[in-house]
């Protein structure tokens, strides 16, 4: 069987529009696979291109070399299998949230009513039910990143990537959240990439860990299978012994590249 | 006014400080009035830049002479309503179609970026003319009829939001637009579901500017050539020194650019209330 995702050896060079002669390599011959229905989150210091690394596999944008195939099949265009979860805000301020959860059925044309019926009930499911008619601004970032769940999951997408979607939330609602997708994926096994800079927050809920090195031009330098025992809540999976001891080995290839990274961030600024 | 867990001495503070507020507006409105009305009343006090004490008056009309002109346009004669209407058809013509006419051309060139570059000198060229100065092009391609005011009233208003379009066209969050295009979003449904309401809220933006313009465009219109409407009378009264029908004209103008503004802030407080305002945000 394929894998959901399969990036074969892909790199992004971004050239500046103002200096067509300075260019800045984003990853370079990153080559990583999901499997259908398996939890990767991948690691790596701040700005070594794991949103980059996201955007390819959801079609936005186009490899420099490499390709990436979706279910086998080579990917063109969007990746019309995936549901994407942004890091910042993406829904529409414009639209409450019920209207925002059902706009992809919207735009897939299923008819009002039933779209409608599919919105509320996910809402339901991630705790919205009584905000449907609240625009984005009247409800709270933690709300916001609730209603974005339910508005991806409402497709029924193959694939989910998620872009450090908990990042700006405070740590309770946090690990609320992280319970809440694991408790979702446990009940439909999608094949998830996420990303994330949180290592805490892989182990805790991954099948699978990459590390990504530091920017510029960073690949994956290590691979973590956690075995840890499903299903887990975020919380009480961080007290056993397995899980400091994964946390260690882990922690041992990504702080070079973490002090690589800051080194970098210095020297830059 | 205020909420019973207001506490007392405040609420007593609050009413206290908003009382005096159009008090104060309503004694200067009268301090004006009976400013003007020392200066010109005849024999009041002695002529200091006139020969005679008539002239005054002659020059900057009379309040008293200003309300009974008004009150004969509304109540006795009643002949003022046939140019209000004249000019606030124009001026709400003049609106409609250079809001849509603006909407769609800013939506247009923001979307093909080519075309914006290819017609940006033009486009530049033709906002920084002063456009007033095409009402007699306009008088002779349209006639004295409502056709020139509400041309020129169109390319006043066109260019306010044409350009406010075009910025918010290009300020649609790039998030927000990959997110619905990651949802499935056609082109055709970005257009409608995406670019369209983000440039809505711009336009809204520009309404209260637009409207004012579009009535700008009529009443100049009017003045410069035609047969009726309020800068038709306004035109006339001056062609006889009569400067009290002048003043009368631009009360009454003033008057309804008050209403079409508060109207318009009506209009975009009932369709824009998705949009947060100070104060208003919850948080849960």
């Amino acid at each position: 069987m394929a894998a959901a995702i399969e990036l074969r050896s892909v790199a992004c060079t971004f050239v500046s529009k103002d200096a067509p002669g300075q260019r800045y390599t984003a990853v370079q011959d990153v080559s990583l696979t999901v499997g259908d229905g398996e939890f990767v989150s991948v690691v790596g210091p701040t700005g070594c291109g794991k949103s980059t690394l996201l955007n390819v596999a959801a079609g936005l944008l186009q490899p420099s070399q490499g390709e990436v195939r979706v279910f086998g099949e080579v990917l063109e265009g969007l990746n019309r299998r995936a549901g994407y979860m942004f890091q910042t805000d993406s829904l529409m301020p414009w639209r409450s949230a019920r209207d925002n959860v059902l706009a992809g059925l919207q735009f897939r044309g299923l008819p009002m009513a039933q779209a409608q019926a599919q919105a509320d009930d996910w809402l339901r499911r991630v705790g919205l039910g009584s905000f449907g008619d609240r625009y984005p601004h009247q409800l709270s970032g933690g709300m916001r990143k609730r209603a974005s769940l339910a508005q991806t999951l409402v497709m029924d997408p193959d694939i989910i990537l998620m872009d450090e979607p908990f990042s700006a939330l405070d740590i309770q609602t946090r690990q609320l959240m992280e319970n809440e997708v694991l408790a979702l994926w446990q009940s439909r096994r999608k094949a998830v990439l996420f990303i994330t800079h949180d290592l805490d927050e892989a182990i805790a809920m991954s099948d699978r860990v990459i590390i990504l090195s530091a920017g510029p031009a960073s690949h994956p330098i290590g691979e973590f299978a956690i075995d840890l025992p499903r299903p887990r809540d975020v919380a009480e999976v961080k007290m056993t012994p397995e899980f400091a001891r994964l946390h260690r080995a882990i922690w041992a290839v990504l702080r070079d590249e973490v002090l690589k990274g800051y080194q970098q961030q210095l020297q830059a600024a | 006014m205020s909420g019973s867990h207001v506490p007392e001495n405040q609420s007593a503070s609050k009413t206290q400080r908003r009382v005096p507020l159009v008090v104060w507006q309503l004694l200067l409105l009268l301090a004006l009035l009976l400013f003007w009305h020392g200066m010109t009343e005849p024999g009041l006090i002695p002529p200091m830049m006139f020969d005679n004490d008539r002239q005054a008056a002659f020059f900057f009309g009379q309040p008293h002479m200003v309300a009974q002109r008004i009150w004969a346009w509304f109540v006795t004669d009643a002949d003022i309503y046939r140019h209000l209407r004249v000019t606030l058809t124009e001026t709400i013509l003049a609106f409609l179609i250079g809001a849509a006419s603006g909407l769609g051309g800013g939506l247009w060139l923001a979307l093909s970026p080519r075309m914006s570059q290819v017609l940006e000198p033009y486009i530049k060229a033709f906002n920084a003319m002063p456009r007033i100065i095409l009402a007699p092009i306009f008088g002779v391609w349209f006639g004295l009829g409502m056709g020139s005011k509400v041309a020129l009233g169109v390319t006043l208003v066109f260019f306010v939001v044409f350009f406010n379009v075009y910025q918010g066209v290009k300020e649609v969050s790039p998030v927000v637009l990959a997110n619905a295009r990651m949802l499935g979003a056609s082109g055709r449904q970005l257009l409608r579901y995406v670019y369209l309401p983000s440039a809505t809220s711009w336009v809204f933006s520009s309404l209260h500017t637009s409207v004012g313009l579009a009535f700008v465009g009529a009443v100049v219109g009017e003045y410069l050539g035609s047969s009726q409407g309020v800068g038709y009378l306004i035109l006339q009264a001056e062609g006889s020194f009569d400067i009290n029908t002048v003043m009368a004209g631009i009360v009454v103008l003033t008057m309804f650019a008050l209403v079409l503004d508060s109207l318009v802030g009506r209009i975009e407080k009932r369709l824009m209330k998705w949009q947060p305002k100070a104060g208003e945000t919850e948080k849960l």
